[in-house]
């Protein structure tokens, strides 16, 4: 894009300046939409599940519902506790909604297609899900109130215990693709098991891993049955209780951003991105970008699936989780790819 | 733990099979009516708004005889009589509080003329609380409104009185 806008004659510069925004702007705009559209989807899947027909009213088949929320939400007042720390209470839900949106930076929607091409993109992943987690204690700590308060405790303990068990699988990944360049991990899964299945996650050794990952994807998103940060029957609604207005659909849409971010990353580092799932020549006719957007669909309905089919787990049963299954299982699995690498001379 | 039971913690066996089960009732038929466009059939016993009801020749049933005020558990209904100018005994004021009334329907069995009966609407909230005092006039238009519905219901159910 930056030699489309250097051919209307501008300097290197500010073609490059110009292109980045219009690429920031190409997903971030769309990813808004999506983002109303999936919170529909959500509505719609877990109401199925639950035999309710969900929303229906609001345009045809109800499509328009998660606008009609918004505006309704935007007319609202925005309330600000008078004890709270008008500053960050204020800040709080910025933050989350940018960082929600700034991970999408280094996704591949095709090949190439990817605003920042940076060789460490899936370090870049685990730093900006690592401060996500800010946008909760910030929001927790300034409404100065207790449910939010525990809520952000919880947030920040699972948040932390599962990103443990994460960078494992993921380090199980960076083994095998040899790059942390996002770009080059779908590549290197081109073919990966037999010639014939493009993703890691029919690797029967990191099949596991797959699993795991799509788990602590779902903690790491506190959503259900991890939500234990909205549980509304301890916690009133967690960390957000006390927003509302805009600042509380800053939050509403973060979540689901953050969910959709996880969809991607799922479908990008362990089932092959926008390669097709078997490499047949005939399945290449289809864009790449659309087979990467079936994934993200195919996995966002995993997690409304899950959401409709498991109880939410207590705080103990949580931890034990994260520390006492994953963290040994994934460490056990890095033993396993490595020694396997090794023994097939994957590193000479 | 057996090895049987380690298997099936390990595949995950019982999140799969509550999975399957979650993803048949996905396609499953819905058990929720469509309420604004679809409704449930109601019973002729049903008891929702009031209505004062009137005989064919127009003139109105209520000979305020006050036994549905006085057995009105929630003393939602207030009423005044005098006789009228052709000499016969009829209510200057017939007011119900609607929301004070429990909807037991004593006043419809208390009644001995069918003047005050329960038909079959319940869709009418309002806006302003004001709007639920009804009034003898309201009443009065809402037996008018649905006298049809109100009388097949009252046949309906009489073979059981």
């Amino acid at each position: 894009m930056t030699a489309f806008f250097q051919t209307l004659g501008m300097t290197y510069e500010w073609a490059w300046f110009v292109s980045t925004i219009c690429g920031i702007l190409l997903i971030a705009l769309p990813l808004m939409v999506s983002v109303a559209m999936i919170i529909y989807a959500d509505r719609k899947i877990w109401a199925a599940m639950a035999l309710r027909r969900g929303p229906n009213v609001v345009g045809p088949w109800g499509l328009l519902q998660s606008f009609a929320d918004g505006l309704k939400v935007f007319l609202q007042e925005t309330i600000v506790p008078s004890a709270a720390n008008k500053g960050i209470f204020l800040i709080a839900p910025v933050v989350t909604f940018t960082i929600a949106l700034m991970a999408w930076a280094v996704i591949p929607f095709n090949s190439g297609a990817i605003l920042a091409d940076i060789n460490v993109g899936l370090l870049y992943v685990l730093a900006i899900s690592s401060l996500g987690v800010y946008g909760t204690i910030m929001a927790g700590w300034a409404s100065n109130s207790k449910y939010p308060f525990f809520s952000a405790m919880r947030a920040s303990a699972q948040m932390i215990s599962y990103e443990v068990s994460i960078g494992f699988i993921l380090i199980c990944v960076v083994l095998w693709a040899g790059t942390f360049n996002l770009n080059d991990i779908v590549k290197a899964q081109d073919g990966h098991v037999l010639g014939l299945f493009n993703g890691f996650g029919f690797n029967p050794l990191l099949f596991p891993m797959a699993v795991m990952f799509l788990i602590s994807g779902m903690a790491e998103t506190q959503r259900a049955p991890f939500d234990l940060t909205e549980a509304e029957s301890e916690l009133v609604a967690g960390y957000q209780t006390e927003y509302s207005s805009m600042a509380f659909a800053a939050y509403w849409l973060g979540e689901y951003a953050n969910v959709l971010l996880m969809c991607a990353l799922n479908a990008t580092l362990f089932w092959g991105g926008w390669l097709p799932p078997l490499d047949i020549p005939v399945l290449y006719l289809v864009p790449g970008i659309v087979w990467f957007l079936l994934k993200v669909l195919f996995f966002f309905f995993v997690f409304s699936w899950v959401k409709a089919t498991v109880p939410r787990y207590r705080y103990d049963q949580l931890m034990r989780l994260g520390w006492k299954v994953f963290l040994p299982t994934s460490l056990l699995f890095v033993v396993l790819v490595s020694g396997y690498l090794m023994a097939t001379g994957h590193f000479a | 733990m057996t090895a049987a039971q380690l298997i099936k913690s390990f595949t995950l066996w019982e999140f799969v099979k509550a999975h399957w089960l979650t993803l048949k009732y996905f396609f499953k038929p819905k058990a929720t009516i469509n309420y604004p466009f679809e409704k449930n059939p109601l019973s002729p016993r049903f008891r929702g708004e009031h209505a004062l009801r009137r005989y064919p020749n127009g003139e109105e049933r209520c000979i305020a005889c006050k036994l549905c005020e006085a057995i009105c558990p929630a003393q939602a209904i207030t009423i005044e009589a005098a006789p009228r100018e052709d000499g016969s005994r009829r209510t200057t004021r017939y007011d119900i509080d609607m929301t004070k009334c429990i909807y037991c329907g004593f006043c419809q069995e208390a009644c001995p003329v069918d003047a005050i009966v329960e038909g079959p609407n319940f869709e009418y909230a309002t806006e302003t609380r004001e709007e639920l005092l009804y009034d003898k006039a309201k009443l009065l238009a809402n037996g008018d409104k649905w006298e049809r519905a109100i009388a097949a219901n009252l046949e309906a159910d009489a073979p059981y009185r």
